[in-house]
C-alpha cells in the first residue's frame, strides 16, 4: 500500500493543476468513471452501493439512448457500464449500444464496443447475430488492428450457426503476411472446431500447414488444435509423431529466436504443450513411444532445476514417461525427479510431487514406499490442499491391511474440513473403502455411521443404497449376515435413543429401513420399544416428509411382529389426512395391514426372502380392473409420448399456424420432453398417476439400480475364504491407538528409507499405512483392483439366481396381487428399469403367460425380446442364416413358394395346445407385410376344423383363405397367410389371435395368442427426387423434432449415421448436402414420412414430417433405438 | 482451456473479471464470491493451487492463483493446462501490466480496466494462451496505444522492432489516485 501512497503523493501537484484545465477530454472521461468509483468507495453498505449503481445505470441509459450522444461519449459510457456489470449489476439496455459502437465507431471506439460485447454477451445471445456483419466487414478491413479485433471477438464467442459465413475469411487469414494475424486465425479456427467440429472438418490440412508455419508463434498456436485432435483420436495422427519430436528437439536445443526464451529457458510453454501431445501419442503404443525416448531423456537432462518454469517442464516429462510405453531407464530418472518434487521445500512442487505419485502409484507402488515418511509428514501439513492430495494418494494404495488407518485419517480430515465439495468427495471414497476392505462388522457399521453423519445431505444417494443392498443381500455366511445386521440394529437403537434430531435425513432413512427389516433379530428388544423410538422420530419437527414415509414403512413391517396396535393406529390416523400423498399412502398401508395380519404375512413375509421373486412388470393382474373401467366408459390409456404429441399438436395449432420451423421452439418444447420415449413408457407402464408422481418426486430416494458394484469377482472368493479361515486378519477398530497396528509387520523391516529413531510414532504410522505395498508391488494397487481380497463379498450364486437378489429387498417383495398397495413405487420403478431385473421378469412372463411378446406399454422391459426382433430384422438381408433352432428349420421349409425368396423374420412360437403348436413369422414383401401362421400338429390323430383369427386395432388384416382348415394330418403342418396393412401407425403392433379346433370328442378347443410386430417391418424406402421431396415436405402438416446421437467416431458422422438408419430401418437417403441430409420412407404408398437431418452441436437434429399424425413419433422412436444399438 | 480469469482485491472487490465460458450474471458473482472465500483464507506460504470449488465445474477444474500486495490474480483452468505453466503465465501478465503502467498498482486496474482487458486479450484469447512472450505482448499493446495517442489510423509496421516500453501519458490519471488513496 505504501507505494500507492507514494505514487499518489507525487501526482498530487498535477492533479491540482489539471483541475483548472477544462476541456481535457481524457480527464473528463476518466473523471466520470472516477467519480463513480469514488462514490462507490465512500459507501458503507451494499444497499447504498446498489442504489448508487442503479442511479448511475439509469443516467447511462438516458444518455446512450439519446440521439445526441456522440460515439466518443458512447465509448466512455460503455466503459462505465462495463464497470457496473463487473460489480454484478446487469445493464441489458446497453448491449445493443455496445454492438452499435463496434459497428459504427472508429478503431478506438470499436475496440471498446467489441470489448463490451465480448464481456456482456454469450454465444447464444440473440443480439450477437447483429454483430456478424460487423465482424465480416472488419475481417476484410485493411487495418490490421481491426482484423485483430474481429478475430479476437470471434474466438471469444460467435454464434455457431453463423460460422459458415465468416469461415472463408478466417481461413484466408491463415495465409496472411503478419504472423500475429495468422496466429489469431489459427486460434479462432480452433475455437470453431470446439463449438462446431463439423464445420471445419475440411480444413484439417490447413492445420498441418499452420504446424509447419515458419513463425514459431503460429506453430505453437496450432498445437492447441493438435492437442485436442489427438486427444480425441490419437490413431490418425501417429504419423506426426516424428514431426513433434523434431520440433521439441529444436526447441530444447535452443534453435528458436532468443525472443522465445523465458528466464533463459527456451519456449517453456511450447515444450509443455509438445510433451502433452507426445504422451497422448505414445500411450500404449510401443513403436511410437520408442521414437520419443531420446528427446524425453534430453528434456530431462536439459531442464536443470533453476526456475519454476523448468519444474513445469520436468513435471510434464515425468507424466509423459509414465504414460507412454515404459522404458526402465527413463522410469528410473523420472522416479528421481518425482522424489525431488516430493522432497522439495517449495510447496507447489511438493503438491505436484504428490500428484505425480498418485498418478504413478499403480505402476510403481515402491515409489510411494520410498517416500513414505514424506507422505506421512504431508498428512500433517498445514496446507489443506496438500493434505487432501495426500489422502487421495493414500486412497489409491489402500488394501485390507491398512484400511483402518487410512480411513481414520480421512475421517479426521473431514472433521476439520468445512467445504462441502471436498466432504462429499471424501465421504464417497471412505464408503467405497469401507465396503471393500472392512476388517469386521463393528468397524464397518461404525465407519458407515460416521460417513452418514458427516456426509449429511451432501451424500451421494448411491452410498446409502449400496449400504442397504449390502445388508440385505448379505455374504456367504448366514451367521455372519445375522451378526452384521444385529450389530447395525444395536447401533441404530442406541443412536435413536440419543439425539436423533441431529442426524441427517438420509441417515435416518437408512436407520428406519434397517430397524424395520431386522430389529426382530434382537430378541431382547420389544418391537414396542422400536416403535416408540420411531414415533419419537416422527414427532421431531426437522424430520422431512420423505423420511416420515420411511418411518411409516418401517412401522408397517414392525407391526407384523406382534406389536400392540395402538401406536401404529394412532400414527396412521394422524397421517392419513396428511397433505403429502406419499405419506398418506403409507399411512393407509400401515392402517390396513396392521389390522389384517394374514395379508400382512403375505405381503411382508419375514425371513423367507431367499426365494427369487417374480415381478409382473406388465401388471397383467390389473387387466380385469382395466377392462372393467373401460367397460364403464373410462378413456383408454395413452402412452405419455402420444399424449405429449397431442399436446404439442394443439400447441402447434395456436402458436405456429404455418408450421414454420423456429429453432427456438424446437429446442424448447419437443426435445427436452421427448428425449426417450422408452423411459417414459416404463414409468407409465407401472400404473397410474400416483406412480408417475412419485417417480418424479422420488429422485432423492434410494435408488438400487445403477449402484456401482465394488465387490470382487466371484472367482476369487473360494480362495480367499480358505485363506481367511487359516489366518484371520486382525484389525483393530479405528479407535485403538495406531501403535498396535504395525507390530509384526513384514514391510516394516523392508522399509528402504532410513528412519531417525526420534520419529518412532511416524514410523509406526508409516508401517501401518504402507503395509502390504512392498509385498504385492507387482499387483495392481489401485483402489479399483479386483485382485485384492475383500471382506464383504457377494454370495456365490449362479448368474441367473443373482438377478432376483435385488428384489429380495423386502421393501418390494410383496406378491404381485396386492403388490401395488405396498410397493414403494419409486424404488420398484427403479428396480424394474434395471436391465437385469427386467430381463428376468420378462423371461418369467414369457413362460408364465404363454405370450410371445409383451404388450406395448412395457417397452423397456422386453429387452430380450427386442433383441430377438432385431436379429430377425437383420436376417432380412440374408433370410436363411438365422435358423439355428431345429424347429424353425423344419418350419422354414413350409414357407409358401412365392414368399420363400423374401426376407422373413425369425419364426417364433405363438402358443401351444395339447395337440397343436402355433408359430409365426412375417415376410416383407415390397408393398406389404405377410404374416404367416404355422400350425403344426403334435398329436397322433388328425385335427379337424381348425380356425385361426387374427385381429389388430391398428392393422388391417386380411386372410388369404377365409375358410377353416378342414383337416390337419397327424404331425403335419399347415400355413395360413394374412396380409397386413397399417391403419394407424404405432411403435409396435400387437396382433391378438384366437385359434380353435376340434378335438376328438368333437368339442371345440380354443387357445388365445398374441404376436408383436415392430413398425420397422412395415417401413419401405420411398424413392423420390429432391424436388419431389421439397414439394411433399411443404404439404405435410404433422411434424416432430428431436436430437439423436450422432456416430461421432465415424469419419463422416452424418453419412455414417444415415447409413445405419438406412440399413436398419429401410429408409431411402434422398440426398446429403454438407451437414444436412434428407431421407424418406413410407408405410404404404399413401403413408410417407420425410426426415430432415442436420448435424447440430454434435447431435443429429432430426425433423420428421408426415401426413399421418402418429407416424413421425413412432418412427422417431425406432430411429432412436437403431442408433442406440449401433 | 482457461475458464475464467478473476482479479479481486484483498476485500473481494472485483477488479477485472473475464469468463471464457458462459455463466449467468448472478452465477458469475457467486463464483467470484466463492473463489474469494476460498483464496482469501489461505496463507501466503501455502501452495498456489486449489481444487476447484463446486461452482465452476467440479473436480476437473482447479484454481491457480497468485497474490500480489493488494490483489489476487486467479485463473480457473481445466486439466489440460499445466499448473506451473499457468502460474508463470500469471507472472508474465503481471510483469506486463507493470511495464505498461509503470509500477502497476490496484488503482491502475480500477481506472484502466479497459486497458487491462486489452493487455489480457493479447495474452489469452478465447480461453487459450495466445502469447507468453512479454515483449511481444507489449509490442501489440503498443500498436494500439499509439493509435490512441494520435487518434489517427496508423499502419502496422514490423511489430518486433518497437521500442520496448511506451510510457502511457498517465500523469493525469495518477492525479486522481490521490483523492482515492485518502478514502
Amino acid at each position: 500500500m505504501s507505494d500507492v501512497v507514494e505514487k499518489t503523493l507525487t501526482a498530487l501537484p498535477s492533479l491540482l493543476s489539471l483541475d483548472s484545465q477544462p476541456g481535457s477530454a481524457k480527464l473528463s472521461t476518466n473523471s466520470k468513471l472516477g467519480s463513480l468509483i469514488r462514490g462507490i468507495t465512500e459507501l458503507t453498505s451494499k444497499h447504498e452501493e446498489e442504489k448508487l449503481i442503479q442511479r448511475e445505470l439509469s443516467s447511462i441509459k438516458e444518455q446512450v439512448s439519446s440521439p445526441n450522444t456522440t460515439m466518443r461519449q458512447m465509448k466512455e459510457l460503455m466503459v462505465r457500464t462495463i464497470y457496473c456489470e463487473m460489480l454484478g449489476y446487469e445493464a441489458t439496455f446497453s448491449y445493443i449500444h455496445a454492438i452499435k459502437l463496434a459497428q459504427q465507431g472508429n478503431v478506438l471506439e470499436k475496440r471498446v464496443g467489441y470489448l463490451a460485447v465480448s464481456l456482456f454477451l454469450n454465444e447464444s445471445h440473440e443480439l450477437l447475430l447483429l454483430l456478424v456483419n460487423t465482424v465480416l466487414k472488419d475481417l476484410q478491413s485493411t487495418n490490421l488492428i481491426e482484423v485483430c479485433m474481429a478475430l479476437t471477438v470471434v474466438s471469444q464467442m460467435f454464434p455457431k450457426d453463423m460460422i459458415p459465413a465468416i469461415l472463408p475469411l478466417v481461413e484466408e487469414k491463415l495465409n496472411h503476411s503478419k504472423e500475429i494475424i495468422r496466429r489469431k486465425a489459427v486460434l479462432a479456427l480452433y475455437k470453431f472446431y470446439l463449438i462446431a467440429p463439423n464445420q471445419v472438418q475440411h480444413i484439417h490440412n490447413r492445420f498441418r500447414k499452420a504446424l509447419c508455419d515458419k513463425d514459431p508463434g503460429v506453430m505453437s498456436a496450432s498445437l492447441h488444435i493438435y492437442l485436442q485432435l489427438i486427444q480425441e483420436n490419437p490413431e490418425s495422427y501417429k504419423d506426426l509423431t516424428a514431426s513433434f519430436v523434431t520440433i521439441l528437439k529444436q526447441v530444447v536445443a535452443g534453435k528458436l529466436p532468443m525472443d522465445f526464451n523465458y528466464h533463459s529457458v527456451p519456449a517453456p510453454w511450447l515444450q509443455i504443450q509438445l510433451l502433452r501431445i507426445l504422451s497422448l501419442l505414445g500411450k500404449s503404443d510401443q513403436s511410437t513411444s520408442e521414437v520419443m525416448y531420446e528427446i524425453l531423456d534430453e528434456s530431462l537432462r536439459r531442464a536443470e532445476m533453476n526456475h519454476n518454469i523448468t519444474y513445469a517442464i520436468l513435471y510434464e516429462c515425468v507424466k509423459c514417461i509414465y504414460t507412454i510405453h515404459p522404458k526402465s531407464e527413463l522410469l528410473e530418472k523420472a522416479a528421481k525427479v518425482i522424489g525431488n518434487f516430493v522432497l522439495s521445500q517449495r510447496i507447489n512442487l511438493k503438491y505436484l510431487g504428490l500428484k505425480a505419485l498418485t498418478y504413478v502409484v499403480h505402476q510403481d507402488p515402491r515409489l510411494a514406499l520410498q517416500h513414505q515418511m514424506t507422505i506421512i509428514e504431508c498428512l500433517d501439513h498445514p496446507d489443506v490442499i496438500i493434505k487432501r492430495e495426500t489422502l487421495e494418494l493414500l486412497f489409491r494404495i489402500t488394501n485390507d491391511q491398512n484400511v483402518t488407518v487410512i480411513v481414520e485419517k480421512m475421517l479426521d480430515f473431514m472433521s476439520i474440513n468445512k467445504e462441502d465439495h471436498t466432504t462429499a468427495d471424501l465421504v464417497g471414497k471412505v464408503a467405497e473403502l469401507a465396503e471393500k476392505y472392512a476388517p469386521d462388522n463393528e468397524w464397518f457399521v461404525e465407519t458407515m455411521n460416521t460417513v452418514f453423519s458427516v456426509g449429511g445431505d451432501t451424500l451421494q444417494p448411491d452410498i446409502p443404497n449400496s449400504f442397504l443392498k449390502l445388508l440385505s443381500e448379505g455374504f456367504d455366511d448366514e451367521e455372519e449376515n445375522k451378526k452384521l445386521r444385529l450389530f447395525a440394529v444395536n447401533s441404530y437403537i442406541s443412536l435413536l435413543q440419543g439425539e436423533p434430531s441431529k442426524l441427517p435425513q438420509r441417515f435416518l432413512q437408512a436407520i428406519c429401513w434397517v430397524l424395520g427389516e431386522y430389529s426382530h433379530l434382537r430378541e431382547d428388544v420389544e418391537p414396542d420399544l422400536v416403535l416408540r423410538l420411531l414415533v419419537k422420530l416422527l414427532n421431531i419437527k426437522s424430520t422431512s416428509s420423505e423420511t416420515k414415509s420411511w418411518i411409516l414403512m418401517a412401522m408397517t413391517k414392525l407391526c407384523s411382529g406382534g406389536a400392540p396396535l395402538s401406536v401404529p393406529l394412532e400414527v396412521s390416523e394422524t397421517y392419513s389426512s396428511s397433505m403429502d400423498t406419499m405419506l398418506r399412502q403409507r399411512a393407509q398401508e400401515l392402517q390396513y395391514l396392521s389390522q389384517n395380519p394374514e395379508l400382512q404375512a403375505r405381503v411382508l413375509p419375514r425371513g423367507v426372502s431367499q426365494e427369487p421373486m417374480e415381478v409382473d412388470s406388465s401388471l397383467s393382474f390389473l387387466d380385469g380392473f382395466v377392462s372393467e373401467a373401460l367397460a364403464a366408459g373410462a378413456a383408454p390409456y395413452k402412452p405419455p409420448h402420444q399424449r405429449q404429441e397431442e399436446l404439442s399438436r394443439s400447441k402447434a395449432l395456436s402458436l405456429e399456424p404455418y408450421g414454420l420451423s423456429l429453432p427456438i421452439s424446437m429446442s424448447s418444447c419437443s426435445i427436452a420432453d421427448r428425449q426417450s420415449p422408452t423411459l417414459l413408457s416404463v414409468s407409465s407402464g407401472l400404473s397410474g398417476d400416483r406412480t408417475d408422481h412419485s417417480h418424479k418426486g422420488g429422485s432423492t430416494t434410494l435408488k438400487l439400480d445403477g449402484v456401482r458394484r465394488v465387490w470382487g469377482k466371484e472367482g476369487y472368493l473360494a480362495q480367499r475364504e480358505s485363506a481367511e479361515e487359516t489366518a484371520p486378519v486382525e484389525a483393530p477398530s479405528p479407535l485403538q491407538p495406531l501403535v498396535q497396528q504395525g507390530d509384526g509387520d513384514a514391510s516394516y523391516s523392508q522399509t528402504p528409507t532410513p528412519i531417525p529413531e526420534c520419529e518412532q510414532e511416524k514410523q509406526q504410522l508409516a508401517s501401518s499405512l504402507f503395509v502390504g505395498l512392498a509385498s504385492q508391488s507387482s499387483v495392481c494397487l489401485m483402489g479399483k483392483s479386483e485382485q485384492t481380497s475383500q471382506r464383504f463379498r457377494r454370495k456365490l450364486k449362479d448368474p441367473a439366481a443373482s438377478f432376483p437378489s435385488s428384489t429380495q429387498n423386502p421393501l418390494v417383495s410383496p406378491p404381485s396381487s396386492v403388490g401395488h398397495l405396498l410397493l414403494d413405487s419409486s424404488i420398484s420403478s427403479d428396480l424394474i428399469s434395471s436391465p437385469e431385473q427386467t430381463h428376468l421378469s420378462s423371461v418369467d412372463l414369457t413362460v408364465a403367460n404363454g405370450e410371445v411378446e409383451l404388450p406395448d406399454r412395457d417397452m423397456k422391459g422386453i429387452k430380450s425380446t427386442l433383441l430377438r426382433e432385431d436379429s430377425a430384422l437383420a436376417a432380412g438381408s440374408s433370410p436363411h442364416e438365422e435358423l439355428d433352432r431345429p424347429k424353425d428349420s423344419c418350419l422354414t421349409s413350409h414357407l409358401p413358394a412365392e414368399l420363400s425368396g423374401l426376407p422373413h423374420s425369425e419364426i417364433t412360437p405363438l402358443c401351444t395346445s395339447p395337440s397343436l403348436d402355433l408359430s409365426s413369422c412375417h415376410v416383407q414383401k415390397d408393398d406389404s407385410l405377410v404374416l404367416l401362421v404355422f400350425m403344426k400338429s403334435s398329436s397322433d390323430y388328425d385335427i379337424q376344423q381348425i380356425q385361426v383369427q387374427v385381429t389388430c386395432e391398428e392393422l388391417e388384416v386380411s386372410c388369404v383363405c377365409d375358410s377353416p382348415v378342414e383337416e390337419l394330418k397327424s404331425h403335419g403342418v399347415v400355413v395360413c397367410q394374412y396380409f397386413l396393412t397399417v391403419k394407424s401407425p404405432s411403435v409396435y403392433f400387437v396382433l391378438s389371435g384366437m385359434m380353435s379346433h376340434q378335438i376328438p370328442d368333437n368339442s371345440l378347443q380354443e387357445t388365445q395368442f398374441s404376436h408383436r410386430i415392430p413398425l420397422t417391418s412395415f417401413l419401405r424406402p420411398l424413392r423420390l427426387s429432391t424436388e419431389e421431396y421439397g414439394t411433399m415436405w411443404l404439404a405435410f402438416s404433422h411434424d416432430t423434432k428431436q436430437n439423436l446421437p450422432l456416430m461421432m467416431d465415424a469419419e463422416e458422422p452424418l453419412t455414417a449415421t444415415l447409413k445405419v438408419l438406412k440399413d436398419k430401418l429401410q429408409l431411402h437417403v434422398v440426398e446429403i448436402i454438407g451437414n444436412e441430409g434428407i431421407v424418406a420412407c413410407c408405410l404404404r404408398q399413401d403413408q410417407p414420412c420425410l426426415l430432415h437431418c442436420r448435424v447440430h452441436a454434435g447431435m443429429l437434429a432430426v425433423w420428421l414430417r408426415s401426413p399421418i399424425p402418429e407416424l413421425p413419433d413412432c418412427l422417431l422412436y425406432h430411429c432412436q433405438r437403431a442408433l442406440q444399438e449401433s | 482451456m482457461i475458464k475464467a480469469i478473476l482479479i479481486f482485491n484483498n476485500h473481494g472487490k472485483p477488479r477485472l473479471i473475464r469468463f471464457y465460458q458462459y455463466f449467468a450474471e448472478d452465477m458469475q458473482q457467486q463464483i467470484i464470491r466463492e473463489t474469494f472465500h476460498l483464496v482469501s483464507k489461505r496463507d501466503d506460504n501455502v501452495c498456489n493451487f486449489l481444487e476447484g470449488g463446486s461452482l465452476i465445474g467440479g473436480s476437473d477444474y482447479k484454481l491457480i492463483y497468485r497474490h500480489y500486495a493488494t490483489l489476487y490474480f486467479v485463473f480457473c483452468v481445466d486439466s489440460s493446462e499445466s499448473e506451473l505453466g499457468i502460474l508463470d503465465l500469471i507472472q508474465v501478465f503481471v510483469e506486463t501490466l507493470d511495464k505498461c503502467f509503470e509500477n502497476v498498482c490496484e488503482l491502475d486496474l480500477i481506472f484502466h480496466m479497459d486497458k487491462v482487458h486489452y493487455i489480457l486479450q493479447e495474452v489469452v484469447m478465447g480461453g487459450m494462451v495466445l502469447e507468453t512472450n512479454m515483449n511481444e505482448i507489449i509490442a501489440q499493446v503498443e500498436v494500439q496505444n499509439r493509435l490512441e495517442k494520435s487518434e489517427v489510423r496508423p499502419f502496422l509496421s514490423s511489430s518486433k522492432s518497437f521500442p520496448l516500453i511506451y510510457v502511457f501519458g498517465f500523469s493525469q490519471v495518477s492525479a486522481i489516485k490521490y483523492s482515492l488513496s485518502v478514502l
